[in-house]
């Protein structure tokens, strides 16, 4: 049922008159009913003829009727549709629901680091160990001084950047509080390996960051201790959350209809920087075409699914899923590059730390393998254990099935 | 029995009704003349596909990305395709991603959510646990607080689902938070903090205030009916409504009832708002009044020529109700009001439409949402003069599609 009154009522009426004489005189003889029948549409169309006579403030007053008692009906049900739903009810004490927690599930979850330093483990780190442990974990995606590397974050630097157009968040330029680099290099860093670093490295990390931001010197060794004592030099550039104030009262008055502007122009193109993605199944106006030319563009085809010779495909798409958790340092395929671990098309078969431009680890660079089945399951399966000082982070892939299926997936990228 | 023939057939046919402007003419529709292999054969049966996709010629509709914005697509972001979609509710294929260190594959049977801090009885829910807490329904959206940062600078992307789709709008099923705080026997007073975090890599932890806390928080784990998908935080993910998408932590395992507010890298390095001085805002979490024309945009140019046409787009607020939305077709010197497809819910996307005439001369297209604040969604120019150039994040001003006599529409700014 509509909420809305249905302003059609009356004219329903009228025929609902009609055909209610016309029912009740289907008993009759035929010749009877037929001259009743006539009486009747006579009637009737007395009745609309009287009817369209009626002034029309008659029909408007009734409408207005039909429509308020229509709104009341509305309202009566909605009251008492609502009296149905609410609110999930607050319980008058507890449900009983759920067990205590434990105090070590307690240490393990609750690790967060608040800015007087509550929640600090005890432990110390120095800069110059902090470096070696920086370019170990740290380096492959922010750079050997904390520079940042492709589109990874910068984390020193940037000084009177702030008021620029494109200011340089950093730790030293931006971040509030010390607090906030400790908890989360400890807890989400590094990226693929996060909550693997130990306490005191840890705290090393941390030091060679302030290190590389000039807020200490080389000497410097950072601990549970003297942790609140480093003062950060954007410490007070935060005001909080004043929209309601600046914006909120300026904004909301009632906005103009007519004659807002005597003229306007366009001032800038989305065309003129020209860095909008576009691909295959976007309307093809997006790559410049006509409408009308788009409209009569074909439908691209599908490609037919290519099948790879000799190895079970099955195996070849799990290792490409598996692959996913390699893929935020490697890429493989048509134009993969070197991110913060070496592109590995054709890695299968390689000679390990031979991949250009690529800055391994001496480790590997010197390690005198060639990836093969077995090397590659063992490196994989334990990283840091199978070749001590690698710079990979990657924790390692603990189930065989997933091993050999990215194996598998490596192999078929390596022609 | 290839159906493509014909359908190319139909494709061809409708290119050429269209160049007409009417459907009529050419002679009789094959499509209508002709048996058509639909109307003869048979079509799938119930089970070919258990939980189905949309069909194959809505190609168009998928989430995408802009590789340069990010290092890695396990850090990054896309955007909902809201160019083609109508109504309000956002299906969760579609709906924008964003995730710190990848999406995760977490077990109703693996997940554990712990309640700790300054409560009388820290607790440790399983999924079966919080099945049993009385639960409620909501519509809301969910904006990341970068949505449309990109067009600080000037008229960039030149897609309305690159400018504007760092947001969806779902009907979650879930426990008001209030009730888990109430189980934990949590202190609840004003000047507490409610420190959250998920249980990926990134743990992305945030602060928020104990009264939103107890207002209308949910911990969800349905949407639109269904389970959440795993990029969205299956099974469980927190729903903090008309805030930032940031503060909406997927994955959820932890509640930590707090005296201050934790200044995790979230809510200091990032989500915070740096201003024309360099110094910066904080604890920015309202997603303040918006709206966009979803068609015609960049994407959907008007293919039908000069005549009747519908302009449609979405508003929100994250303080409420959106009350109106006006529309401009001369870059803002002359507004209508369009006609809200239906009363907006608090918090959550309005649908509004514009049925008007084209003809066939350029437009410059805007909207411009009010909500039952009164607030005025502001101009880039409004906006520009009070938070300057080097923001990022809570750009809400007015878009404006230039739209030339083809029916093509640009991303573009206006004096």
């Amino acid at each position: 049922m509509s909420k809305s009154p249905n302003i059609m009522l009356p004219a329903l009426g009228v025929t609902g008159i009609v055909l209610g004489l016309a029912y009740g005189l289907s008993t009759r003889t035929y010749k009877a009913q037929e001259a009743e029948v006539a009486e009747v549409t006579a009637q009737a169309a007395l009745i609309r003829a009287e009817a369209s006579e009626t002034k029309v403030s008659m029909l408007e007053a009734r409408l207005v009727e039909v429509q308020a008692e229509a709104e009341e009906a509305i309202a009566v049900a909605a009251a008492s549709v609502q009296s149905l739903t609410g609110p999930a009810p607050v319980a008058n004490g507890a449900l009983g629901l759920g067990r205590a927690a434990l105090p070590e599930e307690i240490a393990a979850w609750d690790v967060d680091i608040l800015p007087d330093g509550r929640g600090l483990p005890e432990g110390r780190g120095d800069v110059l160990t902090g470096e070696e442990v920086f370019a170990d974990y740290c380096a492959s995606c922010h750079g050997d001084f904390a520079e940042g590397v492709d589109n990874w974050p910068v984390l020193a630097g940037g000084f009177d950047t702030l008021a620029d157009v494109d200011p340089v968040k950093t730790v030293g330029s931006y971040w509030p509080y010390l607090s906030t680099v400790w908890d989360y290099v400890h807890r989400s860093m590094p990226f693929g390996g996060a909550q693997t670093l130990t306490d005191d490295e840890v705290y090393a990390i941390v030091a060679y960051i302030l290190y590389s931001n000039d807020l200490v010197d080389e000497e410097f060794e950072l601990s549970h201790e003297n942790f609140t004592e480093v003062a950060m030099y954007n410490t007070d550039g935060f005001v909080i959350d004043d929209r309601a104030a600046v914006e909120y009262a300026a904004w909301s008055a009632e906005p103009c209809m007519e004659n807002c502007k005597q003229a306007v122009e366009i001032t800038r193109r989305a065309s003129m920087v020209n860095v909008t993605p576009v691909d295959e199944f976007m309307h093809p106006v997006m790559r410049g075409e006509m409408v009308h030319d788009a409209a009569a563009k074909a439908p691209v085809e599908e490609p037919e699914p290519v099948a790879e010779g000799g190895v079970d495909p099955a195996l070849i798409a799990a290792g490409e899923k598996v692959f996913k958790k390699c893929a935020a340092c490697h890429e493989v395929g048509d134009g993969a590059k070197n991110k913060s671990g070496p592109q590995l098309n054709a890695i299968m078969g390689r000679a390990a730390g031979t991949v250009e431009k690529f800055r391994y680890s001496k480790a590997m660079a010197g390690s005198g393998l060639t990836w093969d089945e077995e090397t590659m399951a063992s490196f994989l399966e334990n990283p840091k254990g199978f070749l001590k000082g690698t710079k990979m982070s990657f924790r390692g892939l603990a189930k065989e099935e997933d091993r050999a299926a990215v194996i598998a997936y490596l192999k078929s990228v390596s022609p | 029995m290839t159906t493509r023939r014909n359908f190319l057939r139909g494709a061809a046919m409708g290119a050429g009704a269209l160049a007409a402007g009417k459907a009529s003419a050419a002679g009789p529709d094959p499509l209508i003349t002709e048996l058509q292999d639909w109307a003869s054969f048979t079509g799938a049966g119930v089970d070919e596909t258990p939980y189905g996709l949309p069909i194959r010629f809505e190609t168009d509709v998928i989430r995408r990305n802009v590789e340069w914005l990010t290092a890695s697509p396990i850090s990054s972001i896309n955007f909902t395709p809201i160019h083609a979609l109508d109504g309000t509710i956002t299906p969760q294929g579609c709906a924008f991603e964003r995730h710190h260190s990848g999406a995760i594959e977490l077990s109703k049977q693996d997940y554990r959510l712990m309640i700790n801090g300054l409560v009388d009885k820290p607790l440790v829910f399983t999924y079966a646990d919080l099945e049993r807490f009385p639960r409620e329904n909501h519509v809301y959206f969910c904006e990341c607080a970068a949505n449309t940062g990109m067009e600080w600078a000037g008229a960039q992307l030149n897609a309305v689902q690159y400018t504007h789709g760092m947001i969806h709008n779902m009907e979650y099923t879930g426990i008001p938070l209030r009730l888990l705080l109430q189980e934990a026997g949590a202190q609840m007073d004003d000047n507490l903090w409610v420190y959250v975090e998920g249980a990926d890599a990134s743990s992305n932890g945030r602060s928020i205030p104990m009264a939103k806390a107890l207002d209308d928080v949910l911990v969800a784990f349905k949407a639109n009916g269904e389970a959440l998908r795993m990029e969205h935080g299956y099974p469980v993910r927190l729903v903090v409504p008309g805030w930032e998408g940031n503060m909406w932590v997927k994955w959820l395992r932890r509640i930590e009832v707090t005296d201050a507010a934790v200044e995790s890298r979230e809510e200091t390095s990032k989500y915070t708002d740096v201003l024309e001085d360099g110094t910066a805002r904080k604890w920015t979490w309202v997603m303040d009044a918006k709206s966009v024309i979803t068609s015609p945009s960049p994407q959907m140019p008007i293919e039908h020529g000069p005549g009747p046409m519908v302009i449609s787009g979405l508003a929100w607020s994250g303080h409420g109700q959106i009350t109106r939305v006006d529309v401009s077709k001369d870059g803002g010197m002359t507004w209508e009001t369009a006609r809200l497809g239906k009363q907006g819910d608090s918090k959550a996307l309005t649908r509004f439409y514009l049925d008007t005439q084209w003809d066939g001369k350029p437009m410059l297209l805007q909207s411009r949402a009010m909500d039952e604040t009164g607030y005025v969604q502001p101009t880039k120019a409004q906006l520009r003069e009070t938070r300057g150039e080097n923001s990022v994040y809570h750009n809400n001003c007015i878009q404006t599609w230039a739209v030339n006599e083809q029916g093509v529409a640009e991303n573009v700014e206006v004096s």
